[in-house]
């Protein structure tokens, strides 16, 4: 029956009197092709795991003597320092330049923009050889007044050894992502929160901090994330610098022995559980900021 | 008695578009001015250059004696910078039509937030005097609920004893009950009607005809930027002389 093709009923049918439904049964929706769909997937996962426990090729026993080595433990370490400092350093600079992005003055505005532009454009890769060779372009860097003298200096030898120019390379190359996400979530708050808290007399620094900050992390806080987990897995890429972390260290190991596959699992299994750590901080962080967001 | 509010050929521009013709107008320590006009009269315009939210092309207002956004010395006017604008701008209390208070912040933490830091006042004595503040108009029981888990209207009187914790010596109020449903103005309406028997200066933009009748000791109708006719109530609301503040009123009466 549809109710386009239906004439008009001239007069109203008579109401009956309403009807006790309490007493009738209820009929849920059959869904018979959802229960075909779950049991082909549900055959898929059973093979797919039942070959990860019974295939040869994994070396399951040769994969948990690797698992927690001390070198493996000691790559972790590396990997997650390079993600921290390259996080930290990078989201310090990209709140910097999405300041300098969204100030008034055309000067700061378009050394920001062109910074952005650079960094995006340059592959981490290439970027990080660049740090690396830092050394045959930069002989010496000096501190002091600019274009003046020099107050102390430094061999580029000796200050930018591997770890720190590849500490370097993500920090640039992060900062650069991290501007325009923190960009994106200042300009999604609403205009009449400035306009309030202009309008209130709060002091400049004060109103970023306490009224624009904590909303713009609703917007900030999910892609922020992404870029931590992808930098976290990115810094896989630094191992062509021959630094000890943690993909770099299984190479060397399979390497040495040749099982690759068991060895390749150590280091995805490491990725995984790091991952899933920072997903469930991110839950709580999340939470934290979406304070009065609710009824 | 003295003119809280002295404003001075004031003249605004947005591009080409003329909003401000040349507005005049004093309002007295006490008074209650209530600015009625059309859509685009430039009503909200002229109350956002009374706190500087917009800078006046020409002409000057000085609010309690001093000049707003700028320093006279000699004979020259220096541009303020924004650090002494936040602070005049402490003096003077906005009210907005669509409330804009913070959403991750508590009823309580919106209030003190201005008086701890812009005035600098110790917490303790910012919350009691918040919760002074919150039993006047009505929501004490509301102090640790954000501002999404209330009414319209209770929004409304968080904002206005927001602005309240300041002390202001000048409230603004742009259209403070526009945005709410019908039952919802009285209650809004109630709390700036006590406000204004206790002899707070004020300038209301509304479209409550009724309210005007009832608070102002001035009206003043705004066409097409300039200042149409001004008076009391009785003279603008029953007796209006310009054609265009007859036509307004019969259409919004
Ligand atoms: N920031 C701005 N940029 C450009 N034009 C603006 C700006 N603000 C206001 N205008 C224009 O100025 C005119 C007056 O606006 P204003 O908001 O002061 O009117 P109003 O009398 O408050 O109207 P309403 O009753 O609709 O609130 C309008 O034509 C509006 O489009
Ligand atoms: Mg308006």
């Amino acid at each position: 029956m549809s109710l386009t093709s239906d004439p008009p009923t001239k007069e109203a049918p008579e109401r009956a009197a309403p009807e006790d439904y309490s007493a009738l049964k209820v009929v849920p929706v059959r869904n018979p092709w959802r229960w075909v769909a779950v049991a082909a997937t549900a055959v898929l996962v059973a093979q797919f795991a039942h070959g990860l426990i019974t295939n040869p090729g994994w070396e399951w026993e040769v994969f948990a003597d690797f698992f927690a080595t001390e070198t493996i433990l000691k790559a972790v370490w590396i990997t997650l320092q390079l993600t921290f400092y390259g996080t930290a350093l990078g989201f310090a600079l990209g709140i910097v330049l999405a300041f300098m992005r969204l100030s008034r003055s055309p000067f700061l505005k378009s050394v920001a923009f062109t910074y952005i532009w650079a960094f995006r454009s340059i592959p981490l890769i290439v970027q990080l050889l660049f740090w690396f060779n830092l050394t045959y372009l930069y002989k010496k860097l000096d501190f002091g007044i600019p274009f003046g003298p020099g107050f102390f200096s430094f061999d580029t030898a000796g200050l930018v050894g591997a770890m720190s120019a590849a500490v370097l390379g993500l920090a640039l190359h992060q900062a650069a992502y991290a501007a325009e996400i923190v960009r994106g979530g200042v300009l999604a708050v609403d205009t009449g929160q400035l306009e309030a808290a202009a309008a209130l007399g709060i002091p400049r620094l004060r109103q970023l901090r306490r009224i624009v900050l904590p909303q713009a992390m609703r917007s900030i806080l999910p892609n922020a994330a992404n870029e931590v987990i992808s930098l976290f897995k990115g810094t896989s890429i630094v191992s062509v610098m021959a630094i000890g972390e943690l993909f770099y260290q299984t190479q060397v190991i399979y390497g040495r022995n040749g099982r690759v596959v068991p060895l390749l699992m150590v280091a995805t299994v490491w990725y995984i559980i790091l991952t899933t750590l920072l997903s469930i901080a991110q839950y709580y962080v999340e939470r934290h900021f979406s304070r009065g967001a609710t009824r | 008695m003295t003119a809280m509010v002295d404003i001075r050929s004031v003249h605004k521009n947005f591009g080409s578009l003329e909003v401000l013709r040349g507005i005049d107008l004093e309002v007295s320590t006490g008074e209650v001015a209530v600015v009625l006009g059309p859509s685009g009269s430039g009503k909200s315009t002229l109350l956002r250059t009374i706190n500087h939210l917009e800078k006046v092309d020409s002409g000057w207002i000085s609010v309690a004696g001093s000049l707003v956004g700028y320093r006279r010395r000699n004979d020259k006017l220096y541009e303020l910078r924004e650090r002494d604008i936040l602070k005049q701008r402490t003096r003077i209390g906005f009210v907005f039509q669509n409330f804009n208070l913070f959403p991750h912040l508590t009823v309580l933490e919106n209030i003190i937030e201005a008086p701890v830091s812009a005035l600098r006042r110790p917490r303790k004595q910012a919350v009691e005097s918040a919760e002074r503040l919150l039993a006047r108009v009505g929501l004490e029981d509301k102090a640790s609920a954000y501002p999404r888990q209330l009414s319209g209207g209770q929004q409304q009187r968080v904002a206005i004893a927001r602005a309240l914790a300041l002390e202001p010596e000048l409230l603004l109020f742009d259209e403070p009950t526009s945005a709410l449903d019908p039952e919802l103005v009285g209650e809004v309406l109630d709390v700036i009607k006590d406000l204004a028997d206790q002899g707070t200066t004020m300038i209301v933009v509304t479209h409550e005809i009724g309210f005007a009748r009832e608070v102002a000791d001035t009206v003043v109708f705004m066409d097409e930027g300039r200042i149409v006719e001004q008076g009391t109530p009785t003279e603008v609301l029953d007796h209006p002389r310009h054609e265009r503040t007859k036509a307004f009123l019969s259409k919004v009466l």
